[in-house]
């Protein structure tokens, strides 16, 4: 029987402290649309695409109204573009960008991922093709998001496609210079990526999944922020055991509304991503977190310490709530998406280096970073290069996602509006990674013995 | 199926009433109430089985909810469920 006090906390963890369900991510093969002719091409993804989640939003909206609990975003993932354009040039791989953004408009979802390429041991000319088109992909639509695999643990890193990637990340600030850049937020740079994660900008549809899925990502930052609140001054046992008691409730709440989705929609259920996902609103940050849990300010020594053991223990709590997990699962640190992280970076508390530090031990990367628009792409490169590094030596996913904010200097705000929020332009280090980048080539997969 | 349905602000004369008669004009069946009152501040919590509802429950989410926004009360109906989840293994 539930008892009065349960239905209040459920209540006020959906009414005061942002509890939501960050989104339900429908993932959908592309591999039955692969057609020599482009036009056929397209038409099929437009097709298959609509018929899939036509019901998606519809459903979503359901869940929430009977449930009375937020679904954010509806969201499609398909299949990486790279593997089913393969007979066709830069050109064909624009316009099956503007027919995904076309498909998402008749869908009304916010989010479209998949425009990605798998390039961790190298290239195929598909996948050269797909990289070449990435910033007039992003630049001419809205709701397209890219991502590309530059290394694995197994396969290393390729530092061509890092160098690579400098560029087109320059090219897609230049193309989207009237909206700060913006193309650069939709488009991830991944080490070890996961082929189920819910999330943008780097959701995409694996190649070993089913041929439609439902995969959901949670959230309540406020509310492990609340939860920690209320410990008071305990120690770290009794406050690992807060969040992850506080961890569980959340990710039962997204375990019910995804095999909810599933069975409504009549598409397996995939997995729940354990994740804290924080928005810029007041109340929604994992940075505030950190500070609860008796941090002066994000970014402070003992940052890293504290993410850690947030990190470890949403996990340890969220994987007994749910039947599946997958996707990025951990405590994302998005700069410019959480108020906490910007009021740190503009206090000059926070630091590129330290958020490099963070992403050691938590979920996902350097996640929406405003930096200089001059930049240099050996610079984008270097950044890349030291991200990826971290995610293949401890076997993780790390990816970056830097916006070069054209015509912004350090200490600039930029904007992206909604969700994506507003960053200030960090500060980098000034000293060149140009050699080493142009070198080119492979960096050898790591020894997973003589662990030191 | 059950809805909890929650209904808090400033107490005043008929809010049970109220509700109630929301419940019984369109097939919702009153199967518990708690309800307190503290220092002028009203609480209740009311269990319904809603198998019986003639409006779709979407509709008699808002139609409750613009019930309590003509009151000065919040209320808001869910499915059971999600309490279910989230507070029991």
């Amino acid at each position: 029987m539930l008892n009065t006090a349960d239905i209040l906390e459920t209540i006020n963890m959906i009414r005061q402290e942002n509890l939501d369900i960050r989104t339900i991510t429908m993932g959908i093969s592309l591999f039955d649309c692969v057609s020599e002719d482009e036009n056929r091409l397209c038409e099929k993804i437009y097709d298959k695409i609509t018929k899939k989640a036509e019901y998606l939003v519809r459903t979503g909206e359901n869940i929430e109204k009977e449930y009375g609990v937020p679904i954010v975003n509806k969201r499609v993932s398909v299949t990486p573009v790279s593997l089913i354009g393969g007979a066709h040039g830069k050109d064909a791989y624009i316009r099956i960008a503007r027919t995904l953004d076309r498909a998402a408009d008749t869908l009304g979802i916010n989010f479209i991922g998949g425009f990605s390429a798998l390039v961790d041991k190298g290239f195929t000319d598909s996948a050269t093709q797909l990289i070449a088109a990435i910033p007039e992909a992003l630049s001419s639509t809205g709701k397209v998001c890219s991502s590309v695999n530059v290394a694995t643990t197994k396969a290393g890193i390729n530092m061509d496609a890092i160098r690579l990637m400098g560029r087109t990340i320059k090219e897609t600030a230049y193309l989207t210079r009237d909206n700060d850049s913006l193309g650069c937020a939709k488009l991830v740079v991944f080490a070890n990526v996961p082929q189920d994660n819910p999330f943008m900008a780097g959701a995409f549809h694996g190649v070993g999944e089913p041929e439609c899925v439902i995969n959901v990502g949670v959230s309540g930052p406020g509310v492990v922020s609340s939860a920690i609140q209320r410990a008071g001054d305990c120690d770290l046992s009794a406050l690992a055991d807060v969040i992850k008691k506080t961890a569980f409730k959340i990710t039962r709440v997204g375990q019910l509304v995804a095999s909810e989705a599933a069975r409504r929609l009549d598409v397996p259920f995939g997995i729940v991503d354990l994740s804290l996902a924080p928005t810029p609103a007041i109340g929604d940050s994992v940075a505030r977190i950190l500070e609860n849990m008796g941090l002066e300010r994000c970014g402070a020594h003992g940052t890293t310490a504290a993410l850690a053991m947030l990190n470890d223990a949403v996990k340890k709590g969220g994987v007994m709530a749910s039947s599946h997990v997958g996707g990025l699962s951990g405590a994302f640190i998005p700069v410019s998406e959480d108020e906490g992280m910007i009021d740190a970076v503009a206090n000059g508390a926070l630091t590129i280096e330290k958020l490099e530090a963070m992403t050691a031990v938590c979920s996902v990367g350097l996640d929406m970073i405003a930096i200089p628009g001059d930049t240099p792409e050996a610079v984008i490169s270097g950044i890349i290069a030291d991200e990826i590094s971290i995610g293949v030596a401890n076997t993780k996913t790390t990816a970056v996602r830097v916006i070069p904010a054209y015509g912004k200097k350090e200490g600039d705000t930029v904007s992206f509006g909604g969700l994506l929020g507003y960053a200030p332009v960090i500060r980098l280090n000034p000293y060149s990674p140009e050699r080493f980048i142009s070198r080119g080539g492979r960096i050898p997969a790591p020894i997973h013995s003589l662990k030191n | 199926m059950k809805a909890v349905i929650s209904v808090t602000g400033k107490d005043n004369v008929g809010i049970i009433a109220g509700v109630s008669a929301i419940c019984a004009d369109k097939g919702a069946n009153i199967l518990d109430i708690t309800q307190s009152v503290l220092s002028e501040y009203f609480a209740m919590i009311m269990l319904a089985d809603i198998d019986g509802l003639t409006i779709p429950f979407s509709e008699f989410v808002d139609l409750l909810e613009r019930y309590g926004e003509s009151r000065a009360l919040q209320i808001h109906t869910m499915h059971e469920d999600i309490f279910n989840t989230m507070h029991h293994i």
